[in-house]
């Protein structure tokens, strides 16, 4: 138990007790599925078929389908890779590097944010995939033994290097994910009463008994995994910005390309978390663990990085001016004042701009404005990597080559059903799987309940589920399996 | 008696025991007994093991006889043909006329089958070069659109009842005509004659699509043959000599003779062009000045005041023209493009008065020999009812001729009793004739050829005909009731031009292609004797002057004459037009200041109008298009080409007009908006240079007399030594090469842009076609490019004075009448390749020979090389263009078994989802080391060249081994580095296999942007 202020805001609202985390929890895993879920689910599963009309298309006919062409090699693929791939970063930020830091206030977002974080990868997979033009033979670009003759994969191409940055980065966070989860599926597990939710439960579960052992398997391997995670969260968008930093298309060709784009995915993935936690915490009544608090810290976090990005895109002028090449130059004036501006104002406008309003703190605690701006750097991120995409290709070093892209119905196609993708399994992961990390938040309960009943929250009129008066509060266990519900 | 030795197959048959007698009574052994034997003792048991052998063994077998082996016909040589060794290409010579421009070519074979044409090194009139045009034909031999049979009203016929029906018909026909294009072959003209004689009242009238009716005229009936290179002032009055006008392959070679320069020869010749449409010619001219069709009569009007009489002009470019052309004297030549007969009376009269030592009437080209007046009449007469019978011999007038919807009226109401066709295909005017005999391709064919007066040559038959057609001058003699053969005929009338022993010298001459020689009388000494200059004034004076927007018809360099072996050529079709860089149709080209007054926006579709008779079609803007004026090309808009040529773009031929018996090529419109849309596949969008130094260069002879070494711009990097070549510092190690290099020299100052080496690289490297809808998609596939790049009025030098962003946006526009550089643009085989740092899987590397090399096999289709190459030179398969039933039309060639032969089979046909792109003709380059090694020797420089290289006209590009320092390119580096040698984005360190040759303009800069 560590020491904690008082006059620091509670982490979770509403009084709850250990038995409550518990319910308000599995609540959702073992009701039956309501009908705002429902409609979601169906919407999500309408996109993934979306999603699979395109990728057969695609396949089956070729990239023709896409709206590409002879000098604009990528475009949406790559920018949906990036985006996704952004987005994913928020998950390991909030669990490892917040854990290392000792951030309470990540306990009950991380579990959402980790499972968004593998989501995402999930979906920013499928585009270095699809947009192969023999996708069936993409397993070449694994080192294995072969029988092609003295064929090997080439270092120093930067896509390789993506291969086993994005391959680390999922095993990695997959694992850190359902580590968590072990002792909570253990609950659910222990609460189930149907026949199939007991066995897959219990499979889940990993025979978790909750014995002092376990817990100190489990605080190690934590642990360890933020240690390795840690270093994933600045090499994965380190490396994919190399895809674009080590080549020699002007707009690309920039040293400040790793840090700037892992400021730009921790930002579009803390947009990203806001996005989904302001829907679940209102969908499933999860408004005492994720506070109002929560979404100021993460709306700062926001702000942070969105500055970040914005000094990184000014630099980008400053160093094309000053490095006197006649193609850099020209690429961020065109990037600005060319036929793709609005792209490039979008950017600037949704990226820059916006997160600065962040600094008010009506609008830092303001939960309609905060949906609003999480989705606006969510659409202003897709435009960064679009304009770096596209905008650069475009109009390159010969202008004989130059071009104008437009996206074809299946480029959106992919691009949408990926969504769809992402919400299906979201979904399901929200159904099934306990969207807040039951035994950590009881971690942090302790210090919540010794001052909770003073705190009213922001809104008086929350519906405050009603405290349990049957179990008591254990005195001083820091985290306590709550076996006997 | 002997006893024959009896053999056991064994001991056991020896001692034939029982056992063995059993066993060698049963068909199979006995069925292996399946059991547990694992501790048994009972041997006659199969343990598991053998079991388990054995239903492998039963899988596999199963498997092995359920997989079906495809049927491919491939079908072997009985007997081998002499000359055919397979994997082994025969050359065989041969020539190309259509009507249009001639071609002596080489014909590479493969088991037989022609797969592409090079140039004949051993002509004396195109020196190896061969045009586009020429070069695409072997597809159209394969071309499925070709009328496969004889027929009648289009249905299949028998050949003997065909022949019966039309010498029947004949017989009664009283006035026949044979109507063809210009034909330049001796024989088939006594064939014609022949026929003439047996069926009396024939007359043989041909017409040009692109007539030199007026040149002929005005030159006493013979066309001048013109040598450029003899000319060191060229005045042009809307001639396309480079591009489309008479011979423009002969006449590039020659126009560029005259336009190398070097630190030895510092001369060029001075190229004035005056011209409405911006032409091939104009854009490579030295000072291009747009002029309305209207004025081009006084403009040359004021040159022969001038030269005649020492008047002087006006107008300041017109008088420089001109003191320029009289100080040049016999050196000096004017050309027109007008079929107008007054016009090119003065232009004759000029040339006489300089004594141009470039004009030969003594030796004439034959290669217009079109009479427009002879054809009206005709024409007139068959509306009219008074010709019996009219054999059309590659003649289409009813689609080629302005008066064509008149002809196909009269051919549809029976005003002509008897039609017969010889097109190869039931073409516009095929379609309205009774017979159609069909001719075969000219690569199954024999004939001669004479285009110029002098210079002879022959056509062989290279491959079996493929369709049941037959020759036309085989039909022609067959129904004149000739017994011979052409073959016999042909060799016969050889007899009487070559001498010796003729086998020998007939042989020879069908090895080499061309033989020296004539087969054609003398022309009539004309020189100044008939030459109504008086008259051509007066007709000069009196043209109509219009008001309005003029319009000029004009060739397109790809399409030509619009003949059936081009329009349904997808090669062709798909051909960049040197100057718009538009592909599948015609447009309407329009000054830029008239458009925006009209806000008009490129791909508006216009109705144009004139004689009662309207086109409509899409806008394209055009820099350098005259004021008052708009062109359109001609040769398109056909319904019976076949199913790539049909349906694209109009048909403007009938807005032409006649005038002094001569079809004019230009006439007063009207032009409406339609407020449709129709875009134009352009392969470029975006036309100027951006004032890009690094991408190409250009100077001014005058700058590079002063001094050689400042011509070119290079590019230096600030190290801590001071400023240094970028190739200085390096990340990368440098290859070594031990035993070739090879390199590409391109002089931009020899490319005039015809894009003969785009249709070059097509046919060899199997590249595909793709079709309208995918250009506009800029999805074309093309390894080799042509950029081509218009000055802007704007300068990175207006930078200070009107602001960066105002300048780009400025220098975006092309000039009212911009300068024009061409720049072919292919795979640099980089040695230090952003392309080969990039790919996951290595499928594309460097090659111990310096070629960057593409793998199809291993390509997973990433596209970052596409995107990482500066060059953007990278083509990827978006679709199977092969099976795709989307390209099935315009690639047809892919797809069914008859196109496929064209196919070169040293090239892999790409698959769909790979990257490729220019090979530097690696197979070329294979084959020419594996000769080489056969003799044991080096391969000798010039033995092994690009297809693009054999195939330019004006030997621009030049390829060759960089480390043999006797090669030309080698000796070209060596003596152009530091003075007009370039790399493309020298500063990017990728340290190319091709060096660009900066180009060198004979102008001053004051008359940039004129």
């Amino acid at each position: 138990m560590q020491h904690v202020s008082p006059v620091r805001e509670p982490l979770v609202t509403g009084g709850k007790t250990y038995h409550d985390v518990t319910q308000d929890v599995c609540r959702q895993v073992e009701a039956a599925p309501n009908i705002r879920w429902m409609a979601a689910l169906s919407v999500a599963l309408l996109l993934l078929g979306v999603f699979f009309y395109s990728v057969y298309r695609t396949l089956w006919y070729g990239i023709g389908e896409w709206g590409l062409n002879k000098t604009v090699g990528w475009a949406w693929d790559i920018t949906n890779f990036v985006w996704w791939v952004g987005i994913g970063h928020a998950g390991t930020l909030i669990s490892a590097v917040l854990l290392l830091f000792r951030q309470k206030w990540r306990t009950s977002i991380n579990r959402a944010a980790e499972a968004m974080t593998i989501f995402a990868v999930i979906c920013a997979a499928m585009f270095p995939v699809l947009h192969m033009g023999r996708p069936w033979l993409a397993f070449w670009v694994f080192p294995f033994q072969n029988t092609f003759g003295s064929l090997w994969v080439n270092f120093n191409s930067p896509l390789l290097w993506d291969v086993f940055a994005i391959s680390t980065y999922f095993s990695v966070s997959l694992v850190f994910w359902y580590t968590g989860l072990v002792p909570d599926f253990a609950t659910i597990r222990d609460r189930a009463k149907g026949p199939i939710a007991k066995v897959a439960y219990s499979l889940l579960s990993f025979g978790w008994k909750g014995s002092a052992k376990h817990w100190s398997r489990y605080e190690t391997v934590s642990l360890i995994l933020a240690g390795v995670s840690t270093p994933l969260v600045l090499s994965v968008h380190t490396i994919v910005s190399m895809d674009f930093a080590t080549s020699v298309v002007p707009g690309w060709h920039t040293t400040i390309f790793p840090p700037y784009f892992v400021a730009g995915a921790i930002f579009s993935g803390f947009a990203m978390v806001l996005t989904l936690m302001l829907i679940t915490r209102v969908v499933f009544k999860l408004e005492d663990y994720i506070t109002i608090e929560h979404i100021a810290l993460m709306n700062k976090i926001m702000m942070i990085t969105g500055s970040i990005v914005g000094v990184a895109y000014i630099t980008e002028f400053f160093i094309a001016w000053y490095s006197q090449v006649e193609f850099e130059q020209y690429a961020f004036i065109n990037r600005a004042t060319g036929p793709y501006w609005w792209a490039y104002w979008s950017m600037m406008t949704c990226n820059v701009i916006t997160p600065q309003l962040v600094w008010i703190r009506r609008v830092r605690y303001s939960i309609p404005l905060t949906f609003v701006l999480s989705i606006i750097v969510n659409i202003g991120m897709w435009f960064e990597r679009f304009v770096i995409i596209v905008t650069s290709l475009h109009r390159d070093y010969l202008p004989s080559s130059w071009v104008m892209f437009s996206p074809s119905i299946i480029d959106i196609g992919i691009y949408v059903g990926t969504i769809g993708l992402f919400f299906t399994l979201f979904l399901l992961f929200a159904k099934f799987f306990p969207v807040i990390n039951m035994a950590e938040v009881k971690s942090v309960l302790k210090y919540t309940v010794d001052n909770g009943p003073t705190y009213t929250g922001q809104d008086p009129h929350h519906h405050t589920p009603q405290p349990a008066t049957t179990h008591g509060v254990p005195a001083s266990a820091s985290v306590n399996y709550d076996k006997h519900d | 008696m002997q006893e024959s030795p009896k053999y056991w197959k064994g001991i056991e048959e020896l001692e034939n025991s029982p056992e063995f007698v059993k066993n060698a009574l049963a068909e199979f052994a006995d069925f292996m007994p399946v059991k547990e034997s694992h501790g048994s003792a009972d041997a006659t048991v199969a343990p598991r093991r053998d079991f388990l052998k054995l239903m492998g063994f039963g899988l596999a077998a199963a498997t092995l006889a359920s997989c079906e082996t495809p049927i491919r016909k491939a079908i072997p040589y009985l007997n081998k043909p002499e000359e055919v060794d397979p994997g082994i290409a025969n050359f065989y010579a041969s020539t190309f006329f259509n009507g249009q421009d001639y071609n002596s070519i080489l014909v590479k074979t493969r088991e037989g089958r022609p797969i592409k044409f090079e140039g004949n090194p051993e002509s004396p009139v195109t020196r190896g070069g061969l045009s586009a045009r020429a070069q695409a034909v072997v597809l159209s031999l394969y071309d499925g659109g070709r009328l496969q049979h004889f027929a009648k009203k289009g249905a299949k016929i028998d050949k003997d009842q065909l022949d019966q029906e039309v010498r029947n018909a004949l017989a009664g026909a009283g006035r026949v005509a044979i109507v063809s294009p210009t034909i330049i072959s001796p024989s088939t003209k006594k064939v014609i004659a022949e026929f003439g004689a047996r069926f009396a009242g024939t007359e043989h009238v041909m017409y040009d699509v692109d007539s030199a009716s007026g040149l002929l005229r005005a030159n006493g009936g013979v066309l001048p043959a013109y040598d450029f290179s003899k000319a060191d002032v060229i005045v042009s009055f809307g001639a396309d000599f480079l591009g489309t006008w008479l011979s423009p392959v002969e006449y590039a070679r020659q126009y560029i003779t005259n336009r190398k320069v070097s630190r030895e020869k510092q001369t060029m010749s001075r190229h004035f062009q005056f011209e409405s449409n911006m032409s091939l010619t104009g854009s490579n001219a030295d000072v291009r000045v747009p002029l309305k069709p209207s004025e081009m009569g006084e403009a040359i009007l004021a040159v022969y005041n001038s030269v005649v009489g020492g008047a002087t002009s006006t107008d300041k470019r017109l008088q420089t023209a001109i003191s320029e052309l009289t100080r040049a004297g016999a050196r000096g030549l004017v050309v027109s493009g007008s079929n107008d007969p007054a016009i090119q009376t003065l232009v004759t009269a000029i040339n006489q008065r300089l004594g141009s030592a470039a004009v030969d009437v003594a030796n004439p080209s034959m290669v217009r020999q079109g009479d427009d007046a002879r054809m009206a009449r005709l024409l007139t007469d068959i509306r009219n009812g008074q010709v019996g019978a009219v054999i059309f011999y590659h003649a289409n007038p009813v689609f080629d001729h302005p008066m064509g919807a008149d002809l196909a009226a009269a051919l549809k109401a029976g005003k002509v009793r008897t039609t017969i066709s010889l097109n190869d295909r039931l073409d516009e005017t095929g379609e309205l004739c009774t017979y159609a005999a069909p001719d075969h391709h000219f690569l199954e064919s024999w004939n001669d050829y004479e285009p110029k007066r002098g210079s002879l040559s022959l056509a062989q038959p290279v491959i079996t005909p493929l369709f049941a057609t037959r020759q036309a001058q085989d039909s022609l003699l067959t129904w004149a009731g000739s017994p011979t053969t052409y073959y016999n005929y042909l060799r016969n009338q050889w007899k009487g031009v070559l001498g010796g022993d003729f086998n020998k010298a007939w042989d020879k001459a069908v090895h080499d292609g061309v033989a020296a020689g004539t087969a054609s009388p003398a022309p009539v000494a004309q020189v100044g004797a008939a030459l109504d200059v008086n008259g051509a004034i007066n007709a000069i004076k009196s043209a109509p002057k219009p008001t309005g927007i003029e319009l000029v018809i004009y060739e397109k360099v790809g399409i030509g004459n619009g003949s059936n072996l081009f329009a349904n050529n997808p090669w062709l079709q798909e051909l960049p037009d040197p100057v718009t860089k538009a592909t599948w149709g015609n447009y309407v080209t329009v000054p830029r200041a008239y458009a925006a007054e009209q806000k008009w926006e490129q791909g508006d579709v216009v109705k144009v109008t004139a004689n009662g008779k309207s086109v409509e079609l899409p806008v394209l803007i055009q820099p350098g298009q005259a004021k008052g004026t708009v062109g359109i090309a001609l040769g398109y808009g056909r319904v019976r080409a076949g199913k790539v040529g049909n349906e694209l773009g109009e048909n403007v031929l009938p807005l032409a007009t006649m005038r002094n018996d001569a079809i004019i090529y230009s006439n007063a419109v009207q032009i409406t908006p339609t407020g449709a849309k129709s875009p134009i596949a352009q392969t470029q969008t975006h036309h100027t240079i951006m004032d890009r130094k690094q991408v190409v260069q250009e100077a001014t002879l005058k700058q590079y007399i002063k001094d050689p070494k400042e011509v070119t711009e290079y590019e230096k990097i600030s190290t801590p030594e001071g400023l240094e070549k970028p190739n200085k510092v390096s990340l990368w190690q440098d290859y070594e090469y031990k035993n070739h290099h090879w390199g590409m020299a391109i002089d931009l100052n020899s490319c005039i842009g015809c894009g003969s080496c785009v249709i070059g690289c097509q046919a060899e490297n199997n590249v595909a076609v793709v079709g309208k809808q995918e250009v506009i998609n800029r999805r074309e596939m093309h390894w080799m490019r042509i950029d081509r790049y218009y000055s802007s009025a704007s300068h990175k030098s207006d930078f200070e004075a009107k602001g960066k962003l105002d300048t780009y946006a400025a220098m975006e526009d092309p000039s009212e009448n911009p300068q024009v550089i061409f720049q072919p643009m292919l795979c640099q085989h980089c040695n230090h390749a952003p392309c080969e740092t990039v790919c996951p899987v290595l499928a594309t590397t460097h090659s111990s020979e310096g070629l960057n090399q593409m793998t199809y096999n291993r390509c997973v289709g990433t596209r970052y090389c596409a995107n990482n190459c500066p060059y953007k030179v990278r083509r990827f398969n978006w679709f199977s263009y092969y099976s795709n039933e989307k390209f099935e039309t315009v690639n047809g060639h892919m797809f069914t078994d008859l196109g496929r032969m064209v196919l070169n089979p040293e090239v892999t046909v790409r698959a769909r989802g790979v990257m490729e792109k220019c090979s530097f003709c690696v197979q070329r380059i294979q084959l020419g080391k594996l000769e080489a090694k056969k003799q044991k020797r080096r391969p000798q420089d010039g033995e092994i060249v690009s297809a693009c290289a054999q195939s330019c006209p004006t030997q621009a590009i030049v390829f060759g081994d960089m480390r043999d320092p006797n090669s030309r390119v080698s000796q070209i580096l060596r003596r152009e580095d530091g003075e007009r040698a370039f790399h493309v984005l020298d500063s990017i360190n990728t340290q190319p296999n091709i060096t660009y040759l900066t180009k060198i303009r004979n102008t001053e800069s004051s008359e940039f942007n004129a």
